[in-house]
């Protein structure tokens, strides 16, 4: 009776995941659409840079926000900081130290509706080693076809070791980097 | 007869900055990245933009400040020469600020003078446009310097072998007269 049971509750689960996928979601990123960038202060000066190479998971389904996921892979080697020079250093072990962790990621754990294009997500970030918990505010527009996700969440670099050493000196390289985000995604049913 | 007290001023601060400036330029370019070459980048362009806008001043104050003239002990064709290479040496105090202005937005950082006054990017980031800017930047500055040492070896030639007054005009002296 007990492998009958199992495989009758298998198959609920399958048939209850085929119906789930049915539902309106947002899944496929739309690479070339989307931007991943951040932004920083050295010795004053504004700066911009930007990573070319990510991967997203995003279940997204508006009429029921509270079960939506995202998943991030960031390409940590696809680092432009703005400037040359920049970009040689990012890659050294007092910085993201890429050979050792080639890839960022972030993961959903809670997602909050705040308003009717507003969602809080609250989940887990994890540069170079050390996973922190982060909440960032998200909108999301409607574009045709495409759903746009996008904000920004501040981080500071020395939470992650990112600059360690003589680089740890915040009055060359602020501390607060804040991360852009604008992700587009195609529906499927 | 003098250069005014604010002339004689202006003109020795810029000269003291371009002698900090300049060999600060050539020693930081050759620096690993580390957080001192980012301030000494910095420092190097705030000196430059400070040069940049004292340099404003004088071309403003010399409009509507005279010169004294030179004696007529002099010949007219080095009369002239003094002439082309006061301008020249204007004309480089504005283009080398300038054109290290540009090649830094090129290369994609903005010039902030003191951390605190941004100044526009006049020209995009792009990598090729970069190094023709540094090229300029280089250029404009050995021809600044070239005309620095005729411009100090001019005036220790008048005051030492010709025994004449102008180079004492752009120093301060009893006679100190206006401003």
């Amino acid at each position: 009776m007990k492998p009958f049971y199992l495989a009758n509750y298998l198959a609920l689960s399958l048939l209850l995941a085929s119906l789930s996928s049915q539902a309106l979601e947002y899944r496929g990123l739309l690479a070339e659409q989307s931007t991943l960038s951040f932004t920083y202060r050295q010795m004053g000066v504004p700066m911009k840079g930007d990573f070319s190479r990510f991967t997203a998971q995003i279940a997204y389904d508006p009429a029921q926000p509270t079960t939506a996921s995202a998943r991030f892979e960031v390409d940590l080697k696809s680092i432009d900081v703005g400037y040359s020079d920049g970009n040689d250093e990012i890659l050294k072990a007092d910085w993201l130290d890429t050979s050792k962790y080639p890839t960022a990621h972030f993961i959903s754990k809670e997602i909050t509706p705040l308003d009717n294009n507003t969602l809080a997500i609250k989940g887990e970030l994890n540069i170079k080693g050390k996973t922190l918990a982060v909440t960032a505010p998200l909108t999301i527009t409607k574009k045709g076809n495409t759903q746009i996700f996008s904000g920004s969440l501040p981080i500071n670099r020395l939470n992650f070791a990112i600059g360690e050493g003589l680089w740890s000196d915040l009055n060359v390289v602020a501390n607060e980097i804040t991360i852009h985000f604008h992700l587009v995604t195609a529906n499927e049913y | 007869m003098n250069y005014t007290r604010t002339a004689i001023i202006l003109h020795w601060l810029v000269a003291l900055l371009i002698f900090i400036a300049f060999p600060l330029g050539i020693y930081m370019h050759e620096l690993a990245l580390s957080p001192t070459k980012l301030k000494l980048y910095s420092y190097h362009k705030w000196i430059g933009v400070t040069v940049f806008t004292l340099s404003l001043l004088r071309l403003l104050w010399r409009t509507t400040h005279q010169p004294p003239p030179l004696p007529s002990s002099i010949t007219r064709w080095q009369q002239r020469a003094a002439r082309i290479a006061h301008y020249l040496l204007y004309a480089l105090l504005i283009a080398v600020p300038v054109s290290g202005w540009l090649m830094s937005s090129a290369k994609g950082v903005q010039t902030v003078w003191f951390g605190l006054l941004p100044l526009p990017d006049m020209v995009p980031r792009d990598k090729s446009l970069g190094e023709l800017l540094k090229t300029v930047h280089l250029g404009l500055n050995i021809t600044l310097l070239t005309l620095v040492v005729v411009h100090l070896l001019a005036g220790l030639k008048h005051h030492f072998i010709d025994g004449d007054k102008i180079m004492s005009r752009m120093f301060f002296s009893n006679k100190v007269k206006s401003l």
